[in-house]
């Protein structure tokens, strides 16, 4: 029942910032920051019953909704989504914040598509009907789009038009997946269902079982994104505003790896184990290539957004070596990644709102003028590139240590990825912030060193980091019963099909 | 006959009386109050009847028409959309400098043929009730001929749906004839077990002839060509009934005779079905991509929503159980609602003496009136097909029956069309997004008429209701397909 209580205060406190309003143009921002907060305090009391650690369900409901194709509105949390979802409802808040002063035109609107892209997210992140789940993936993109479309910068309608056509069409590719799955255990149980445990049971097996994998994790790579489907975010993060841009790096994205470790992997155990390596390519690719293309970027939202596409693949990486360290590490990115590149769009976004450029040539010497900013900026890209005692570290480093024992060669090439990390983002902070100071290239006179405000989310997201860095066991034993769970699954199905 | 047998026949009757009723009010009386308000009324009992007849209504009437569950389901779709359409039409017509009250004798007289059409398991009763659908919407596309500055061309179009249509009936007839050589009569009937007639040559192509003849009126590519000429040059109303009743009604009739005959018994027949559903899909989106005229940008999308359906009667022949039939009935309600949606809110905005049909003409409608802006979103997103909405639902049902016939090929090129559909649809949506400008400001005419307001919010209800919570319809649909 929570589950529902979670998704149904974001879906209403959208359609009341919406109205609200009409009351006073304030309005919005509060309900919305209200309803965010009403949730992390409910999802915390979802880690106050023992059961994480031995990967049981925390929360459940099901009921039926469309009977003919047994299809069913089925809820369920355990550890895994757990997590996700408080990654969710916490950058949702920090989102808010970062809104706070920015969107001035239309807020009761803006803060309706917020909260309702979150509570699609929330919903993805515990469905266990694929209908539903599906239902839920597509509902996230139009106050998504909305979002891009009307609030977003110079090149809004090419950026948004691209971003939905991307997951749109490769959504529809899953969606055939599904019925398929759906079909198959028509014909092997004489029912429709669309239920995630049921359809575990299905053997698809031979060809086809390659293809029907193929088509979720297509949906999911490309929300990821991984390379060779990840053209869309550099122009939906330049073009987004910052809200928009935290919500896409910190939250979207990592459906696409929820999807890979919950669906595509643990649906097709064995076309997954034959596509590992194909898999673990393009991860290597990712991050070896848009690190380089990173280098190369001017404008500093791109900038950060191909970082994003670099980061994730150590997250297909970990998902596709398939043993817990991996898996572990893949969660613990996917989760640090959240916060850092949250926070790098926000420092980007700032920047952006007081000198009104993205270009990092026009830039130098910011140190003087914005000293907390500067260090702010200092710490997430250390973060960011993988310093020990912070969280992205700890998640890189189990990515690469499970991944040595299914590939050996991927993984060197990989880990050259994190010295490519290291360039870009000394060379990024050195270029903006160290060397001589000019204004000659854009008007300075609104450029002014962090608020309060501000300081206040930054340092949440700090903490969270520091924490996830020195005492990553906390998040690590959330994660560890589901992820368990999902490999001693597949395990059994790959060494009964070894056995035969 | 007895009375036993007019019993079914009470919404065709309903409607037909409407019609002799409305007639002869204005001879008596001009009143563009009455004789619209008497359509509306009559339409509106026929609705309620038809409904009310549905559950145990199963009757063959006469060899002509066949009164089951199914074709008053879709009896009660054509009288409400309908009796919608003449909503709409009410405040559209009203400062038309010409006599108006015929207009609504037509609608009558058309949905009395899209009735029969619907009731229809013999090819004279599919010729019968055609023709007096397309008679009457030859009237009802060329009904502003006679003032200035309304809908562009109607006489062009008029005369352009005219030509080809009768083309269109005479290749059918042509069709019909082999067929009756080959099986000696004239109801649907299986061509499979006939060996003894003039052979299997004759039956493919009189097949072929009937197909050529349906896929003009359901233009499908390449049969499409009057699509986009005659949408644009009608009168809003008038471009709405044909896009919705008579698309509807038309595949009903290809969905009964595919079905009886077992027309895809035959090859050559599938082929060509696979060939028409193919370039229908990507003809129609992309040409769509090319248009700033709204009313274009609906025909050629209602040409790739044809080819979507026909993908859903392929899959009929494949596999067993009546999933792809319910796939049929259920994207047309949908196509329906969204069709009348959507063509409904451009009616609201326009009257006859100017239509906003250019995109342009959209722009900022989100922050001028922000209901009618959500309503034709909604309306667009659910054509696109996406959550939430009837469209998505309707489309899950087709990929449903694809995935089931194992159609891959049909669904990929599916896949490729809606994703190519996403385009123009959002094109149409982030205009609306745009901030509004002062240099073409929006007359909202026709928002002034509460009655049409009321059937979009209906429209918008039903688009979400259906989206979220089909079940119910589901298992109606389910219900009467077996009747197919």
């Amino acid at each position: 029942m929570i589950l529902v209580v979670l998704i149904s205060v974001l879906f209403i406190g959208g359609v009341l910032a919406w109205i609200s309003e009409r009351i006073n143009p304030d309005y919005p921002r509060l309900i919305a920051l209200i309803a965010i907060l009403l949730d992390l305090v409910l999802m915390l009391t979802l880690l106050g019953g023992d059961g994480a650690s031995d990967g049981a369900w925390l929360a459940s409901i099901s009921a039926d909704w469309i009977p003919r194709f047994g299809i069913s509105f089925y809820l369920a949390a355990d550890g895994l989504s757990v997590l996700l979802l408080l990654l969710t409802a916490f950058l949702g808040a920090i989102a808010i914040g970062s809104a706070w002063d920015e969107i001035k035109e239309r807020r009761g609107f803006f803060y309706f598509n917020l909260l309702w892209t979150l509570a699609g997210v929330l919903g993805v992140f515990t469905a266990l009907d694929l209908f539903l789940f599906f239902f839920f993936w597509e509902v996230m993109l139009i106050p998504m789009y909305f979002i891009i479309a009307i609030w977003g910068h110079e090149n809004k309608n090419y950026a948004a038009m691209k971003f939905f056509l991307f997951t749109q069409v490769t959504g529809m590719l899953m969606l055939i997946s599904i019925l398929v799955l759906a079909y198959f255990h028509y014909v092997q149980f004489g029912v429709f269902s669309f239920n995630y445990h049921d359809l575990l049971n299905v053997s698809t097996g031979g060809r086809l079982e390659m293809w029907v994998m193929l088509g979720f994790f297509i949906a999911f790579t490309t929300k990821l994104p991984s390379v060779p489907f990840h053209s869309w975010l550099p122009d939906a993060h330049s073009q987004a505003p910052t809200a928009g841009s935290v919500i896409l790096a910190g939250v979207l994205l990592k459906t696409g790896a929820y999807g890979l470790i919950r669906f595509a992997v643990p649906l097709f155990p064995e076309a997954s184990m034959a596509f590992a390596p194909v898999a673990m390519t393009l991860a290597a690719i990712s991050i070896l290539y848009c690190a380089k293309v990173a280098f190369a970027q001017t404008d500093i939202k791109r900038l950060i957004a191909y970082t994003s596409v670099s980061h994730m693949g150590f997250v297909t990486l970990g998902v596709y070596a398939w043993n817990e360290q991996a898996l572990q590490g893949a969660v613990m990115t996917m989760l640090a990644h959240g916060l850092s590149a949250a926070a790098l769009f926000m420092l980007a976004g700032s920047l952006q709102h007081r000198i009104h450029t993205r270009n990092i040539p026009d830039m130098g010497g910011f140190l003087v003028k914005v000293p907390y900013m500067a260090t702010v900026a200092l710490f997430f890209s250390i973060a960011a590139l993988g310093m020990p005692g912070l969280g992205n570290f700890i998640g890189e480093f189990l990515a690469l240590l499970g991944a040595f024992q299914a590939n050996i060669p991927l993984t060197v090439i990989s880990a050259f990825g994190l010295i490519l990390a290291s360039v870009y983002s000394l060379w990024v902070i050195q270029k903006i912030f160290h060397g001589e100071y000019t204004s000659s290239n854009f008007d300075d006179s609104h450029l002014a060193d962090l608020s309060r405000r501000e300081m206040v989310y930054f340092g949440a997201m700090m903490l969270g980091l520091v924490w996830m860095g020195m005492y990553p066991q906390s998040f690590l034993d959330l994660s560890a019963g589901a992820l368990n769970e999902i490999l001693a699954r597949s395990e059994l199905i790959i060494a009964t099909v070894v056995q035969n | 006959m007895t009375l036993a047998d007019l019993l079914p026949l009470l919404p065709l009757l309903i409607v037909t009386g409407t019609t002799v009723l409305a007639m002869v009010v204005i001879g008596i009386r001009r009143s563009y109050l009455l004789t619209a308000g008497i359509t509306i009324a009559g339409l509106l009992l026929a609705t309620l009847v038809a409904a009310i007849m549905m559950p145990w209504t199963n009757q063959q009437i006469t060899p002509l028409l066949i009164i089951d569950q199914y074709s008053l389901f879709f009896t009660v779709i054509t009288c409400a959309v309908a009796m919608f359409i003449a909503i709409f039409s009410f405040p559209y017509l009203s400062n038309l400098n010409d006599t108006k009250e015929e207009y609504y004798l037509l609608l009558g007289t058309a949905t009395i043929g899209a009735i029969v059409m619907v009731s229809s398991n013999h090819f004279v009763s599919t010729v019968l009730g055609l023709e007096t659908l397309s008679m009457s919407l030859y009237g009802m596309v060329a009904y502003p001929v006679h003032t200035g500055s309304s809908a562009k061309y109607p006489l062009e179009a008029s005369v352009k749906y005219l030509v080809l249509s009768a083309t269109a009936s005479g290749f059918m007839l042509f069709g019909m004839a082999l067929v009756y050589a080959q099986t000696g009569t004239l109801a649907f009937s299986s061509l499979i077990a006939v060996g003894s007639g003039i052979g299997e040559g004759y039956t493919i192509a009189a097949l072929l002839l009937i197909t050529a003849g349906i896929a003009f009126k359901l233009s499908l590519a390449p049969f499409h060509l009057w699509t986009p000429d005659v949408y644009e040059g009608s009168p809003l109303p008038a471009t709405t009934y044909l896009a919705t009743i008579g698309k509807a009604a038309m595949f009903v009739i290809l969905l009964r005779f595919v079905e009886i005959s077992g027309a895809l018994n035959f090859s050559s027949v599938v082929a060509v079905f696979s060939l028409l559903a193919v370039v229908s899909i990507l003809a129609g989106n992309v040409l769509a991509l090319l248009q700033n005229n709204l009313k274009r940008i609906l025909a050629y999308s209602s040409i790739a929503h044809m080819g979507y359906l026909l993908i859903a009667v392929i899959a009929s022949f494949f596999a067993e159980g009546t999933v792809s039939i319910e796939a049929v009935t259920f994207y047309l309600l949908a196509y329906v609602i969204m069709s009348v949606g959507a063509f409904g809110v451009a009616t609201v905005v326009s009257n006859s003496q100017q239509e906003l049909d250019d995109i342009s003409d959209y722009q900022g409608l989100f922050w001028r009136a922000p209901w009618l802006a959500t309503i034709f979103t909604g309306m667009l997103l659910s054509l696109a097909g996406i959550p939430l909405t009837v469209g998505f639902i309707g489309k899950f049902y087709i990929f449903l029956a694809g995935v089931e016939s194992a159609l891959w090929v049909l669904l990929g090129v599916l896949v490729i069309g809606s994703g190519i559909g996403l385009y123009y649809y959002l094109r149409i949506v982030y205009c609306m997004l745009l901030p509004a400008t002062d240099a073409r400001p929006l007359p909202l005419t026709g928002t002034q008429s509460l009655s049409s307001q009321g059937v979009l919010v209906v429209l918008f209800i039903l688009l979400v209701v259906l989206g979220i919570y089909p079940a119910p319809v589901m298992s109606l649909i389910e219900t009467i397909s077996a009747f197919i």
